[in-house]
């Protein structure tokens, strides 16, 4: 290609005006401040370092304004942004320095991008004059995260500065929403122009969102009209989408039975009449029995992923398939649709509701309900109830529910636990349960629930994680006592690594490779951090402990000593059809 | 779904912006496809880039990649065709030492036949330009093969299509 320097004009079409300073004389680091503010930033995560020093001087003078949270590891900053992104549905912000700072991002960033995560990240990058002389604390991290990025950028004028950014918060934020990185040399930092913002509010070679087309709308109408045994299967679409209301309108009008991917989670109350439960590998029994039976698969906001289809050759193969996405390329992925019905959410499902009949769904939805009884008395009898001594982690939930009744902001992070609190947690609000979901991301709690606080701070949040992957950003302790956020931390210790032991179990005749955990002291460390904290490894103290977790004002670390070989179920093997999901 | 292979040509039109090739690689990548050609040059519009990559995949992964690379912010438009759907030339450049020119007459046949033009001439070299389909060039790189070649090297396919593409209105749209 011709890598003219003529890179970013000509390429942004700009209409609104945030800034009056029309010609104020500023630094690249300034500019940089100056455009956050203008995006509205107030909070941002990072962790600072010699390629990023001047835009720190500067958040320095501008801390009035702008809150910088120093976590104590760059992934921790990506973590906490996303947290902040997911409740709040704005934009997170992540900083950090050249070099290792920038690769420790990169898992966050990886993360925000399959769990399309509006997020931001900068960092600083060696002067232009030594990019490519394998100079301190270089590293291409353009290269580096472009896989994973939805778009990124490296400024080595300070002049583009503002046109970038605009660009970037505007891309993030548009469409499908993900991760951008801008990654700024040293001598753009500190370099003076002429600063003037505008936001960005088009680019030509992006369409971020869809035309709806009509005749798809009329198309999947009819499809929905007609069918006798519909299910909807949504996904975080519709939380991201903002198009709750519409959706619950939509299901409530046409009566049929709704389920929802781990993403979804909590777009619609855990308790609504046509909310059957979870979708895929650890979802409920008759959502993933009844796919294989239903004559309309309805997928709004959701992108057919491996966990949730199983085998795609055997997955509602039966069926017809409406697919409702903003992104085009999800379309016939992975499924084959009948009717693809592009655009946001919010806009499609508004436009449908008038064209479906009301009906309600009795008799397919009490086959639901039928296999709900079965799942109950198989699985979650002895999950919520247990007669055995060990605590298990459905009953933790259990009791948590009881305390918070669902109002609260419920992170986890990644293995059986996260399992175990998305089938029981329990939520009547959306944008409440926050979990990396496609790219299963262990040490993700920690950080996304001081976001997610720090986004929310007038509501409870809790993070759920297991012993594993709480060491994987225990150091995020320091940024909880620093900051004083509120989190309520539970750690469900099971001594394993549990969903690899369960699989080792299941499918590697028991041979614990590496597995099995020896822990520290882990009440000692919160107290090291001034968290107050307990442990229970007992059923009868467990409520009084969670009664009293949720009582404290400030940050609170409780450890719960779980059984330690416990399985989750329902189960669908890999390589299986969702119709084959294991009770046991 | 099918999942036969066959050539497929994907033209891509994108801004002309840094880092654009590597995203796009990185697509071809991720998927385990091989990038047989691969070749890119200003396109009709000012500012526009076309990419023109050879690979062989499936119907289906054409699809999937056409997405994938429409999805990124920079790529204007993407496209899949068959060979049959396209117009595609190669050119390819050998390098041949002057004394077989000389010494062996055949080479000038050779020459004649396959329509191609001799570049340039010094006392060491002789070099020979080809444009055609695949077969061609290599029909002619096997006849020199004997006569003491020197160098050989072969572009990209470089392709336009049979359909219209309107672009230009497509961007007017933006």
């Amino acid at each position: 290609m011709h890598f003219n320097t003529i890179v970013m004009e000509t390429k942004t079409q700009t209409t609104t005006k945030i800034s009056q300073e029309k010609t104020l004389h500023i630094s690249g680091a300034e500019a940089v401040v100056k455009c956050l503010l203008a995006e509205g930033v107030d909070l941002l995560y990072g962790y600072p370092g010699g390629a990023i020093m001047p835009i720190y001087d500067e958040l320095y003078k501008y801390q009035d304004q702008l809150q910088h949270v120093l976590t104590r590891h760059e992934q921790g900053a990506t973590h906490s942004a996303q947290g902040y992104a997911r409740v709040t549905g704005k934009v997170g912000v992540a900083m950090a320095t050249s070099g290792p700072g920038a690769t420790n991002l990169v898992t966050g960033i990886a993360d925000a991008q399959i769990d399309s995560t509006p997020m931001v990240c900068i960092t600083g990058q060696v002067g232009k004059h030594l990019l490519g002389t394998d100079a301190f604390q270089e590293t291409d991290i353009v290269g580096i995260s472009t896989p994973v990025t939805k778009w990124n950028y490296q400024i080595t004028e300070a002049s583009e500065i503002p046109e970038v950014l605009a660009k970037a918060f505007y891309i993030a934020r548009s469409g499908r929403p993900g991760p951008v990185l801008i990654d700024i040399t040293k001598n753009a930092q500190f370099d003076t122009f002429d600063f003037e913002y505008e936001k960005c509010t088009s680019i030509r070679s992006y369409k971020a969102v869809p035309d709806v087309d009509e005749k798809q709308l009329k198309a999947a109408a009819e499809l929905i009209n007609t069918a006798k045994k519909p299910l909807i299967v949504f996904g975080q679409g519709v939380i991201i989408g903002e198009a709750e209301a519409e959706f619950k309108a939509l299901i409530e009008k046409t009566g049929i039975p709704a389920a929802w991917t781990i993403l979804g989670l909590s777009a619609l109350e855990s308790k609504h009449y046509l909310n059957v439960g979870m979708v895929g590998m650890h979802g409920n029994y008759g959502p993933n029995k009844l796919t294989n039976e239903c004559d309309l698969l309805i997928a709004i906001g959701m992108r057919f992923d491996d966990r949730v289809t199983g085998d795609l050759s055997r997955y509602a193969k039966q069926a017809k398939v409406i697919h409702f996405d903003i992104d085009p390329a999800e379309i016939d992925k992975n499924v084959k649709t009948d009717v693809a019905v592009l655009g946001n959410a919010k806009e499609t499902l508004e436009k449908i509701v008038p064209l479906v009949n009301d009906n309600s769904h009795q008799s397919w939805l009490q086959q639901f309900r039928d296999f709900d009884a079965i799942e109950f008395d198989k699985v979650i009898k002895d999950e919520l109830y247990p007669t055995k001594d060990g605590i298990t982690m459905g009953e933790v939930l259990k009791e948590i529910n009881q305390v918070t009744k669902g109002k609260a902001v419920v992170v986890s992070d990644v293995g059986q636990h996260q399992m175990f609190t998305c089938r029981y947690a329990e939520f009547n609000q959306t944008k409440s349960s926050i979990t990396s979901g496609g790219l299963g991301t262990m040490g993700f709690a920690l950080p996304a629930a001081i976001g997610a606080k720090m986004g929310a701070p007038e509501r409870e949040v809790i993070a759920i994680i297991g012993d594993g992957g709480y060491q994987m950003t225990i150091q995020e302790l320091g940024t909880i006592f620093q900051t004083k956020a509120a989190v309520k931390i539970v750690v469900l210790n099971n001594e394993f690594l549990g969903m690899v032991r369960q699989w080792q179990q299941l499918f590697f005749d028991k041979r614990y490779a590496s597995t099995e955990m020896t822990n520290p002291d882990f009440v000692t460390i919160a107290k090291g951090y001034h968290i107050d904290a307990q442990r229970v490894k007992k059923r009868e103290n467990l409520t009084a402990a969670i009664e009293e977790m949720i009582a404290s004002k400030d940050s609170y670390f409780l450890e719960v000593c779980v059984e330690k070989e416990n399985n989750v179920f329902p189960m669908i093997p890999t390589g299986a059809s969702v119709s084959d999901i294991r009770l046991s | 779904m099918n999942t036969e292979n066959k050539s497929y040509t994907i033209s891509i039109y994108t801004e002309n912006n840094l880092g654009l090739l590597n995203r796009v690689s990185s697509i071809f990548l991720k998927r385990h496809i091989n990038i047989e050609s691969l070749t890119t040059s200003q396109s009709e519009i000012e500012n526009v880039n076309r990419f023109v990559i050879v690979a062989a995949m499936s119907a289906h992964q054409a699809y999937k990649i056409v997405g994938q690379l429409e999805k990124q912010i920079e790529v204007i438009k993407a496209y899949a065709h068959t060979d049959e759907e396209t117009i595609y030339q190669e050119t390819a450049l050998f390098k041949v030492a002057s004394d077989s020119l000389f010494d062996e007459r055949q080479i000038q046949n050779i020459i004649k036949e396959s329509h191609a033009n001799i570049v340039t001439v010094s006392r060491e070299f002789f070099v020979i330009e080809k444009t055609g389909r695949r077969h061609e060039t290599e029909q002619l790189y096997q006849d020199l093969k004997p006569y003491k070649l020197m160098q050989f090297v072969r572009s990209g396919r470089i392709s336009v299509t049979k359909e219209p593409m309107n672009i230009s209105e497509m961007l007017a749209t933006y």
